[in-house]
């Protein structure tokens, strides 16, 4: 088998990554792993490798991704299975998301909220509908309800803020 | 109050009353929280953990619920104490292998126990007897709503209640029960359960959790997933799910007596003839016998007060709970063995023996094949 980035050396590097259910296969030779960067399949995307992201780049995406709190790593978590503190859900959320898909039954969370966070997501959740009503009314030509929508939004703002 | 105080008394669980309670032992809820924007327990530094705990554990001793709480610091405690905390399953196997930093707090009657510094920075749990899931997370929820009062619990618009491990995230809630099934075992239907359980995204255990064996024809039943459903819909779908068990065990303990009913005298009086006469056990066979005693007292083949003895020999003739009555020597296998047999026999020495009057066998409707 051939490497896929020189396409001369015969490949000694298989990767296999998944992303989002579909699996990517990358196969290289010994110098271009090297070249590339290989050192932690985790780090990247393949799709990123083939593109032919310059390696310096690489090798930042892979060492720095880092949680700016605890310090926790992807590497970390691969190891252990867990994470390192609460902001590492931010910091790794890209990949979380799709991990959280398969492992639950939804993605959102419609359970208990701590003292006033019930409080705050009910009225995002109003903030929403009533965006996306505006969008509807404003879509469907209908000024007076938009109107309205629009000072309730306000309104609402105005209790978001406070 | 002190540990060996504590201890003296058996949970409130295991003595109580509550519904069901023929098949269903217990019922629990934990709940996961962290404190936001702080290393969780397994990343964090000795002193980070440290810190936690002095947050915690404060807040958990002040709240309502355990004025008259028992609580310390699971270095203070030594590696057999902790172990019957386990077999009382106050605190987790994996609680029980932390360090510097951990703790546990529980109230006098051991329905509520905290876990600080587990792999969560905060595990609350509260165990009642019999089918009472929403009465357990009703009496845990309040203690969680005061202690967010003064404590900052990482939770996420979106995603809820921040854990280490993801599967957890969400409500953070894991609710089980703990069920007596042993018809469906000994009909083998308990696989075709256990299968159809996995199936709707809920978890079939052993008696201590993830990863250990079922024995006694105990299971524990509880949720896989947090994110997505509320914990009241988690609660009545897993309430739905156990109550179709409990069904399939009664018709099952239905079938055993009208068919099978001389199978089902000959394991109930083998097991009593063991127990009584044993003089070497282990807890795997202990709990196997013990349990098709407390099937027999449900068909009414012992009195009823045989029950709450077979309850407590359950939980004292695990190996911690034999070992701390030892005195501090450290006892062999063997020793143990012989020890929890002496303990069985003198137990069930007030028990009579099996009343098969009960249990009407006829030979000639069996559908019972016989190899001879």
């Amino acid at each position: 088998m051939q490497c896929d980035v020189c396409g001369e050396k015969d490949a000694t590097v298989f990767l296999t990554q998944i992303v989002e259910g579909k699996m990517q296969k990358v196969n290289l030779c010994e110098s271009c792993a090297k070249a590339k960067g290989v050192n932690d399949p985790t780090g990247f995307a393949l799709t990123d490798l083939l593109l032919g992201l310059p390696s310096e780049k690489l090798e930042r995406s892979v060492g720095v991704v880092k949680c700016p709190v605890c310090g926790f790593t992807q590497a970390d978590f691969k190891k252990t299975g867990r994470l390192g503190c609460s902001e590492c859900y931010t910091t790794f959320a890209q990949g979380l998301t799709s991990m959280l898909a398969n492992m639950h039954k939804g993605t959102t969370h419609v359970g208990k909220a701590p003292g006033n966070r019930a409080r705050l997501r009910e009225l995002n959740a109003k903030m929403k509908t009533l965006q996306a009503s505006l969008d509807e009314a404003v879509a469907n030509e209908q000024y007076e309800k938009a109107a309205t929508l629009r000072d309730e939004i306000r309104q609402l703002e105005t209790e978001l803020t406070t | 109050m002190n540990f060996s105080r504590i201890i003296s008394h058996a949970g409130e669980w295991l003595s109580g009353d509550g519904p069901d309670r023929q098949i269903v032992v217990s019922s629990r809820i934990r709940l996961a929280r962290n404190l936001s924007r702080t290393p969780f327990p397994g990343w964090a530094k000795r002193t980070e953990r440290l810190h936690t705990l002095e947050l915690i554990r404060p807040a958990v001793e002040a709240l309502s619920e355990m004025h008259s709480a028992y609580a310390q610091n699971l270095t203070e405690l030594t590696a057999l104490e902790r172990q019957v905390l386990v077999e009382r399953h106050l605190i987790s196997r994996e609680h029980a292998a932390k360090g510097a930093g951990s703790a546990v707090v529980m109230n006098v009657e051991q329905t509520l126990s905290f876990m600080i510094n587990e792999e969560d920075h905060l595990r609350m749990q509260a165990i009642r007897s019999g089918l009472q899931l929403k009465e357990a997370f009703a009496l845990l929820d309040k203690c969680d709503t005061e202690l967010s009062r003064n404590l900052d619990f990482a939770y996420h618009e979106d995603l809820g209640y921040l854990t280490a491990c993801p599967t957890n995230v969400g409500t953070g809630m894991r609710a089980s029960a703990m069920l007596h099934l042993p018809a469906l075992v000994m009909s083998e239907h308990i696989n075709k359960i256990i299968n159809s359980v996995s199936k709707i995204g809920l978890a079939v255990r052993g008696l201590h959790g993830e990863g250990t064996e079922a024995m006694g024809n105990l299971f524990q039943v509880s949720n896989q997933t947090t994110l997505g459903e509320s914990e009241s819909q988690i609660i009545d779908r897993l309430t739905e799910v156990i109550r179709h068990i409990i069904e399939h065990e009664e018709n099952a303990r239905q079938q055993l007596v009208e068919k099978r009913a001389s199978m089902l005298l000959d394991q109930i009086g083998r097991a009593y003839g063991i127990l009584c006469h044993a003089h070497c056990m282990t807890s795997k066979e202990a709990l196997n016998l013990l349990s098709v005693i407390k099937l027999g007292t449900d068909l009414g083949l012992f009195p009823d007060s045989a029950r709450i003895t077979v309850d407590e020999l359950f939980i004292e003739t695990q190996p911690a709970h034999l070992q701390k009555g030892a005195q501090g020597q450290k006892m062999t296998a063997e020793a143990r063995d012989a020890l929890r047999a002496d303990l069985i026999r003198a137990k069930l020495k007030q028990l009579p023996e099996p009343d098969t009057s009960k249990v009407q066998s006829h030979p000639g409707t069996q559908k019972e094949t016989h190899d001879e």
